[in-house]
């Protein structure tokens, strides 16, 4: 790991500008490292996704970025402020450098489309220059990394599994090479099996391919396993950034140590996490 | 392949039982139009043609109910619908064949312009929902609540009675023999344009609504966000995820319309006297010409039949997941 900084997030607020407005996102700032697995923990609703959502500037009406900013540092050494980015610019920007993994693997696919097609889209866009034998080729390589297998090229997502699903999704992440992919809770409905050979797949792409990622989950025990650091939200805001075993071991928030106990051990006990660290 | 199979069984059993229940709703009927008419038309009507006339009424009492059924099929299968009591005994399958193209072509054209123009809109107005072109939705409301006839009553009134720019009724000019020319074939258009405006008007309103609000649902879905997020340009957003997803419904209700062409013009036809199936049938109740109108149901009945089966190739064909659950 370097020592370069991937990604600035500078005091950013996201307000949903409804009646009353409700803050989502307050003052929260972040240094992204490259190659880093950056956990981000909390509850429902405390602004996990909207966070995330803001990054790539996904926000509908009426959520808005009311203040701050995001920088983006290039490989090659650019800057880019993507909250300043146009509207063209912005388009190109998403998924050549950012992409993202969501958190339904059942509705994120675009179920009249075969896979390939959608997985061809990104190219499409982004790599107007690639013929399409490139196109399909680097759709069969990308299926094949995931293991899922090029013959599923064709395949319609209705035909395929959750897990299959969230893989074609994993695959589609990293059609681009980019520098980040944001997971918001990649395998939260898929069962404890898959869920593992899914967090197996991403660790061996990172160390393979080097990106960041920034994972978001409400599973804090997950995190401590995966991450390099892990940042704890509560209420729009980041009220704990540590690495795991400072975490683990000596929270310093309140909130983290309630997050923590909140956990059951193997043997079920309330709080035995914590206590023992026998999931570990 | 089997869902194909499986489809074309169901099409020919409800065929079978359309066409059976046509064999015996005449049969159901009070009174007996034949000997009345016979009786008005003394010695002008051939043996054969009173035979053929009598299986199709059920009239040949001498013969068993199964085997009047099976002369029934026989000559439905030759094409033989029986002959019009109203248009001088022409056979029934000729004057069906000459109102078809009339209501098809007015009617089919001012549905499919409807519905093309109606979802292309919704489409829009659903992407843009809460920019000023939502102004369409209340007058689409509007539009799509008012009734057709009225609205041909006041279009004959202001653009043909005031303003004198388009004919208030028939196909074409009674001075001009049909032709494939394009004098002839511009003034079947010149006198299709006020029904053909009024089917649209009156229809629009729908295919607008329908589509906006399937849009609105549509664009809630995940996969649009991840299309988003994809960076893909706001065109192929639209129209490959949201569109594409959107008009599945849309299908559904633009089959049952064309199910409705033949069947339910029969008042604009009458409005403005257009030569077309519905006008026949109107004519037909009226001179209690109960082969005809047993013809124009067998039509309406077939019609919406093979509707229904483009529909369902369009909906297999757009859907993957149809193909899926059918083939089960």
């Amino acid at each position: 790991m370097t020592d370069q900084t991937l990604l600035t997030i500078d005091d950013i607020d996201v307000v949903y500008d409804v009646d009353p407005p409700v803050h989502a996102v307050r003052g929260v700032s972040l240094r992204l490292e490259r190659g880093e697995i950056l956990g981000l923990a909390g509850e429902s609703g405390c602004g996990k996704t909207t966070l995330a959502y803001a990054i790539q500037r996904l926000l509908r009406p009426p959520a808005v970025i009311s203040a701050g900013g995001v920088i983006f540092h290039d490989r090659d050494g650019d800057d880019i402020d993507i909250t300043a980015l146009g509207t063209d610019a912005l388009r190109r920007f998403r998924w050549d450098k950012v992409s993202m993994v969501f958190q339904g693997a059942m509705n994120a696919l675009n179920p009249v489309k075969n896979i390939g097609s959608q997985l061809e889209d990104v190219f499409l866009t982004h790599r107007p220059e690639m013929s399409r034998a490139e196109r399909r080729a680097q759709c069969a390589e990308l299926l094949e990394i995931v293991q899922v297998g090029r013959d599923r090229l064709r395949s319609y997502p209705h035909e395929l599994s959750g897990g299959m699903r969230q893989r074609v999704m994993i695959a589609m992440a990293l059609a681009l090479k980019p520098q980040l992919m944001i997971m918001d809770e990649p395998t939260t409905a898929l069962d404890v099996l898959i869920q593992r050979e899914i967090l197996q797949q991403i660790s061996e792409l990172r160390s393979r391919f080097g990106f960041s990622v920034i994972f978001i989950t409400h599973d804090l025990p997950l995190l401590l396993e995966i991450s390099d650091r892990i940042a704890i939200m509560k209420a729009g805001e980041i009220v704990e950034l540590d690495t795991p075993a400072n975490i683990y071991r000596g929270a310093r928030h309140e909130y983290t140590r309630t997050l923590l106990s909140s956990f059951p051990s193997l043997t079920g006990d309330r709080g035995g996490f914590l206590r023992t660290g026998e999931a570990r | 392949m089997r869902f194909l199979l499986r489809r074309a069984v169901f099409y020919l059993f409800t065929l079978w039982a359309a066409i059976t229940i046509n064999f015996f709703l005449p049969r159901f009927m009070k009174g007996d139009p034949i000997t009345a008419y016979l009786a008005r038309n003394q010695g002008k009507v051939s043996p054969e043609a009173i035979e053929s006339l009598k299986v199709l009424f059920g009239l040949n009492t001498d013969r068993p109910l199964w085997q009047q059924y099976l002369d029934y099929w026989g000559l439905l299968l030759q094409g033989d619908l029986g002959r019009s009591l109203s248009k001088g005994l022409a056979p029934v399958s000729e004057v069906i064949a000459d109102a078809l193209p009339w209501t098809v072509g007015l009617v089919g054209i001012a549905t499919l312009i409807s519905f093309f123009v109606g979802t292309s809109i919704g489409t829009y107005i659903g992407w843009r929902r809460g920019s000023r072109a939502e102004f369409v939705v209340p007058v689409a409301t509007f539009l799509s609540t008012v009734p057709y006839f009225w609205l041909g009553l006041i279009m004959i009134a202001l653009f043909s009675t005031t303003l004198g720019w388009f004919p208030a009724s028939h196909a074409y000019d009674k001075t001009l023999t049909p032709a494939l020319s394009w004098e002839f074939i511009s003034n079947v258009i010149y006198h299709g344009t006020l029904p053909a405006l009024t089917i649209v008007i009156t229809s629009l309103g729908g295919w607008i609504l329908g589509m906006r609000n399937m849009m609105i649902t549509v664009l809630d879905e995940d996969y649009i966000t991840v299309a988003q997020a994809k960076g893909l340009s706001p065109r192929r957003v639209v129209v490959n995820y949201a569109a594409r997803n959107a008009v599945l419904p849309q299908l559904s209700s633009f089959a049952l319309s064309l199910g409705f062409i033949v069947g339910g013009t029969l008042i604009m036809e009458m409005i403005f006297s257009y030569p077309g199936l519905g006008l026949r049938l109107f004519e037909a109740t009226l001179a209690k010409d109960y082969p005809l109108m047993q013809g124009i149901f067998l039509v309406i009945t077939l019609s919406v039949l093979v509707a229904n089966i483009i529909a369902d190739i369009a909906h297999a064909a757009l859907d993957p997941r149809t193909r899926q659950e059918e083939a089960l």
